[in-house]
């Protein structure tokens, strides 16, 4: 297994709420990035967020271990909670919240502060 | 989409008008007892062809079962 996969693994497994995203929260670099960002960010999500694209080997490992094809994805304790669409409807009926709830805790708002990690 | 989902009711629009952005609305019979994720990796399996070579630059998916 490389040392990139390992990395995107540990962060997927590690990280309360891992969004892997085109830029980062503080220059997001595609639309629907930015819908899951700010999905998440009303649900008051702890986020990690991931730039994927400083290196196409990135996305492609990504893609590898999660068996899904597009970009943003979303974790939650390593779990695909899924791409844009997918969270922007879970959080518009309220099931995001409860599955955050249900994984990280019902004082999971506030535990975390928005975080960006680099993988190489 | 149409021979991936026979007889379901399938809708694409082209978002922008440049044929490579588009909404994908699918209700199924196949979708029934599935996740949300589940539902719509039947879908990038059916379009899996345009997501590889770049036909489909981005998609957005909207699912709903049968019932």
């Amino acid at each position: 297994m490389s040392e990139l996969r390992d990395q995107l693994q540990e962060i997927i497994e590690g990280e309360d709420v891992a969004l892997f995203m085109k830029g980062t929260p503080q220059m997001v670099m595609c639309g629907n990035s930015h819908r899951a960002l700010e999905a998440l960010r009303r649900a008051g999500a702890p986020v990690t967020a991931v730039d994927i694209l400083p290196d196409p080997r990135i996305r492609q490992e990504l893609s590898d271990i999660s068996g899904w094809p597009t970009i943003p994805q979303v974790f939650v304790r390593g779990e695909l909670i899924g791409g844009a669409d997918i969270v922007e409807e879970l959080e518009q009926s309220g099931e995001l919240e409860q599955t955050l709830a249900e994984k990280l805790g019902p004082d999971y708002r506030g535990a975390a502060d928005e975080r960006v990690v680099a993988v190489a | 989409m149409q021979e991936a989902f026979p007889g379901d009711e399938v809708s694409v629009e082209d978002r922008t008008g440049t044929g490579d952005h588009f909404q994908v609305t699918v209700a199924s019979e196949r979708f029934d007892g599935l996740s949300l994720v589940e539902q719509h990796r039947l879908v990038y399996d059916a379009l899996a062809d345009p997501l590889a070579d770049g036909t489909i630059h981005e998609l957005r998916i909207s699912t709903k079962g049968a019932g």
